[in-house]
């Protein structure tokens, strides 16, 4: 194979911050989401849902229903009788229970707001009705609504098939000796964290649109899915039907973060009613359903303890990771997703000899969760920054110096957790977003105010972020389904235009511009001539969609590779038609073949896809026409791991216990950047969410299961006035175990956020003698410290 | 339908004549009657902003509306933004600026901002007042920074322009 020509770690499109090509049509409504699509004969689709956490289902009568004008059909589980939707992991019985989400609940509900029926009428607001006549009986019982409660001896459970509530209980890592390492410590530190129950909060919610189409022998599913084939497996698979007879295809995404990464059980009803009338059925997710009864996520409990010699270093690790997942396990994860994602990778960017970590996913009667932005990360990362700034009080030691003294400086390493980490820039990036902060004399600034009576605090985080898993890595984690590769191809037409498919899912990420970029690199072709497609099962062979900051890792090397392909067979060809040898060709970056010895000798592709195409008897012998190349690209190893720092100053107001985050520094480090303003702004809109969880958002539930936060007045999303403005620098360490040296940088802000914000408030509130372990920090929380350090000793 | 009315609602400079249901929202009607997706519904109870028109000049939300209070007024969608297809400046200025991401949430953002700067052309528009008018509607992608500025571009081209 000849070297790639334009290799996408630099160029004229990588590294350069191209305008988006998806922006126009976004910015004149000419986007086109699921609630944008309009099919002849439509119907409209709501569910019937519990209001009952627990309970046995005693009767279903929905002959009211049937007699609200608009109302054409109303099915329950019974009626549709499609199987149930089941994620399972390869672990034995005592580690992982296997459990079933039934596509509509059959003789139990297990969390308020689970769907019993699905009503259809001619209009939406008909099919609400319809809802509202609906005649369900339930027999209630006591609902689970806490950890402490289902892991309480004789609690009511959620499964039968999940004793004692639990659904997976692993201990991943127990490093010999490491009691002993404890006893002897000079120091040993202990924090119990909590983060609140968060809904990932797309501004779209979710939806569907099904339709059969008789010529097609298919069922057409149009949906807005992070992962379409997994959506299309468990569609045939719940229907009984041969995956050819189901398509799933994805129009532009109104946000996703993970929510729309798992698969949901209303995609499949609203298949199966569509399938049973013959008609296009129409489902749109209301935003209090959004909020409370479609997958949540993050609520999570740490206990962990750290020992340190007095010297500062870090000498062993010890956590218990229990997470409450809610009623279900979710397709294709698990439930294990979650305490699987945090003890595998939680000593981070540290140094850390001995580790010993367990994990629980528990079952209670909450809506199920799904795997949110960051998946576990901003939970462990604030847990081991909890404890280094514990220790560094303790020890008496500043807490970016317990930091430095601690992180990884040398690459590859080995971590206990049995990871190897690829090279980063951990001790770089903390050490620039520190001097960010002096030179901007925050410090100086903090002491002042200090002076003054006020609350102003200093806080950092440094974690990395393994992305681009493969199959490989994905496998230790033993799933039954194990994501990993991705499938590109790139076809050039006759005008030297081409089209290039991937089997990530662009939802506000700028695949449309960034994988562009790379084959506009790899060919020396204009931007303009790139057109990317995603999102149809019947176009992309298969793919694992995005998730895990996998579409520019995995997505984007199969998309530069195939690219790269391409490239060597247009020189093939116009090696041939130039009358020289291919090794003594290269593309021209002019959208042309050229000669090495002899530049001005070129043939520009138009008229090397005249001849692939229209007149093929001119092609080099043994030479397949079209101009087509695909490639596979899989994960390599344990993954590349970007990183960050983030340093924070909050001031916490006396009067009203609110947090003012007064400047935000984030330092970051994927790799190879490919666009720079599209890195600032996944780094700025994940920083937002995970202020978002520090500060602000929490879904609780009462004793009787009730959720809190069913509209945008309880669930507290931030506006601009909360989310202050954000600088990103950018460090890179290419990663050379992706094609162009990026690493993901999907969900780096969201994971950071927490932890420097959280410390930054323990700063603030040194004086008081507290220190808060929980998220969010609510303004009670904040005022309660104040107001105990103001009682007289 | 349940209660039917026969209405005339001029949107984007057309009359439409159309029977809608009484209880039908001024979105769902400018999306589902008339076929004009680019206003997007994200919660039906007025916070997000997302459904964001111009009602008479002024950013309404066009959930809690029901189109037949609209009628008699004069309404502004996204689609009027570009009318001969080329972007207008504040268009330009959120893709200078990386304003958006997913893009569900900018047609609100954009007739936000189309509204309170048609009101306010020639004033000098500080960085804390377009934030407190960026607060009016919901965005999950961006952070919000890039609206701000993209907006706060747009005003002072504007304000330079006038002057």
């Amino acid at each position: 194979m000849s070297e790639p020509k334009f290799h996408g770690r630099s160029g004229t499109w990588v590294g350069a911050s191209v305008r988006r090509r998806e922006d126009p049509r976004l910015l004149t409504g000419q986007g086109r989401f699921v609630d944008d699509i309009h099919l002849p004969g439509m119907l409209h689709a709501q569910f019937v849902r519990t209001a009952i956490a627990h309970a046995a289902i005693t009767g279903i009568d929905l002959s009211a229903t049937l007699r609200v004008p608009g109302v054409v059909a109303a099915f329950t589980a019974a009626d549709l009788a499609v199987g149930d939707i089941v994620a399972a992991l390869e672990r034995p019985a005592e580690e992982f229970a296997l459990t079933a989400m039934p596509v509509l609940a059959r003789d139990r509900v297990r969390f308020a707001g689970e769907p019993v029926a699905i009503v259809i009428a001619t209009d939406p607001y008909a099919a609400e009705d319809g809802v509202d006549a609906a005649d369900v009986d339930y027999n209630a019982e006591t609902a689970v609504t806490g950890l402490s409660h289902a892991l309480a001896d004789g609690a009511p459970l959620v499964h039968t098939e999940a004793r004692a509530n639990t659904f997976l209980d692993v201990t991943m890592f127990a490093t010999d000796g490491i009691d002993a390492i404890f006893d002897g410590a000079d120091c040993v530190v202990q924090v119990r964290t909590h983060s609140g129950r968060q809904n990932a909060l797309p501004l779209e919610t979710r939806g569907v649109v099904a339709s059969w189409d008789a010529r097609d022998d298919q069922l057409l599913v149009q949906t807005c899915s992070q992962v379409p084939h997994q959506v299309r497996t468990v569609t045939a698979a719940c229907l009984g039907v041969q995956e050819r007879t189901v398509r799933v295809t994805v129009p532009d995404m109104g946000g996703g973060f993970g929510i729309k990464c798992v698969v949901g059980r209303e995609e499949i009803a609203v298949s199966a009613a569509a399938l049973r009338l013959r008609r296009p059925v129409k489902w749109i997710e209301d935003r209090r359903d959004a909020l409370t009864a479609s997958f949540l996520a993050r609520e999570q409990d740490y206990t962990a303890r750290a020992a340190f010699s007095a010297e500062g270093r870090i000498l062993a690790l010890d956590v218990d990771v229990v997470c409450d997942m809610g009623a279900y396990s979710c397709y294709p994860f698990t439930a294990g997703i979650e305490p699987l994602m945090a003890t595998a990778e939680m000593p981070g960017v540290y140094r850390v000899p001995a580790y010993r970590a367990r994990g629980r996913a528990i079952a209670t009667n909450k809506a199920p969760t799904a795997p949110y932005r960051g998946v576990s990360r901003p939970q462990y990362v604030m847990t081991m920054e909890r404890l280094m700034e514990r220790a560094a009080r303790e020890l008496g030691f500043d807490p970016v110096q317990i930091r430095r003294q601690n992180v990884i400086t040398s690459f590859p390493y080995s971590g206990i957790n049995g990871v190897t980490y690829d090279r980063g820039s951990y001790r770089e990036s903390l050490d620039l977003a520190e001097q960010i902060l002096l030179d901007e004399g925050w410090y100086g600034y903090r002491a002042d105010a200090a002076a003054a009576g006020r609350a102003v605090g200093i806080g950092y985080c440094c974690f990395n972020e393994r992305t681009g898993y493969g199959s490989e890595s994905f496998a230790k984690r033993r799933m039954t389904v194990v994501p990993g590769f991705d499938i590109s191809e790139v076809r050039m037409d006759l005008t030297g235009a081409v089209v290039v498919t991937s089997g990530t899912i662009n939802h506000g990420q700028s695949h449309e511009t960034t994988m562009a970029q790379l084959v506009a690199d790899r060919l020396g072709i204009d931007i303009a001539a790139v057109k990317l497609r995603q999102g149809d099962t019947e176009r992309i062979p298969y793919g694992w969609g995005t998730f895990a900051s996998r579409s520019i890792t995995v997505g984007g090397s199969a998309v530069a590779m195939a690219a790269t392909r391409l490239g060597e067979k247009l020189c093939l060809i116009g090696a041939h038609l130039l009358g020289t040898e291919p090794d003594n060709t290269r593309l021209d970056g002019a959208g042309g073949v050229a000669a090495c010895d002899d530049p001005a000798r070129r043939i520009p592709y138009e008229e090397i896809a005249d001849v692939a195409y229209l007149r093929s008897h001119l092609l080099p012998k043994g030479t397949d026409p079209t101009l087509t190349a695909t490639a596979v690209f899989d994960g390599v190893g344990d993954g590349t791991f970007s990183n960050a720092s983030h340093a924070v100053v909050v001031e916490c107001h006396h009067g009203t216990g609110a947090v003012e985050i007064l400047r935000y520094v984030c330092v970051e480090d994927c790799g190879v950047v490919i666009n720079p303003q599209v890195v600032d702004g996944q780094c700025r809109g994940g920083i937002a969410q995970g202020i978002a969880g520090a500060l602000f958002e929490e879904i609780t539930y009462d004793d009787l299961g009730q959720p809190t936060g069913g509209s945008f007045i309880d669930y507290k999303v931030p506006t601009a006035c909360e989310i202050p403005d954000i600088s990103v620098t950018h460090l890179q360490t290419p990663s050379e175990l992706t094609e162009s040296g990026a690493k993901g940088a999907g969900e780096g802000g969201t994971i950071g956020a927490p932890a420097a914000v959280l410390n930054a408030i323990n700063d603030a509130l040194r004086s008081t003698g507290t220190e808060l372990d929980r998220t969010p920090v609510h303004p009670q929380d904040v005022l309660a410290a104040f107001q105990r350090s103001d009682v007289p000793a | 339908m349940i209660d039917p009315h026969l209405i005339t609602l001029t949107v984007n400079g057309t009359e439409h004549e159309l029977v809608v249901d009484a209880r039908w929202t001024l979105a769902d009607v400018l999306r589902h009657e008339l076929h004009l997706t680019g206003t997007h519904v994200g919660c039906e109870h007025g916070v997000c902003g997302t459904c964001t028109v111009l009602v008479d000049g002024a950013p309404a939300r066009s959930c809690l509306m029901f189109a037949v209070q609209a009628e008699g007024s004069d309404i502004r969608t996204v689609e009027s933004l570009a009318p001969a297809g080329e972007l207008s400046d504040l268009q330009r200025a959120f893709t200078d600026h990386h304003g958006l991401q997913c893009g569900f949430c900018t047609p609100g953002f954009l007739m936000l901002a189309e509204g309170y700067l048609g009101a306010r052309t020639g004033l000098d528009l500080d960085r804390d007042e377009i934030r407190e008018l960026v607060s009016s509607n919901l965005c999950r992608c961006t952070g919000y920074q890039t609206i701000i500025d993209a907006i706060a571009a747009t005003a002072r081209a504007r304000t330079e322009a006038a002057s």
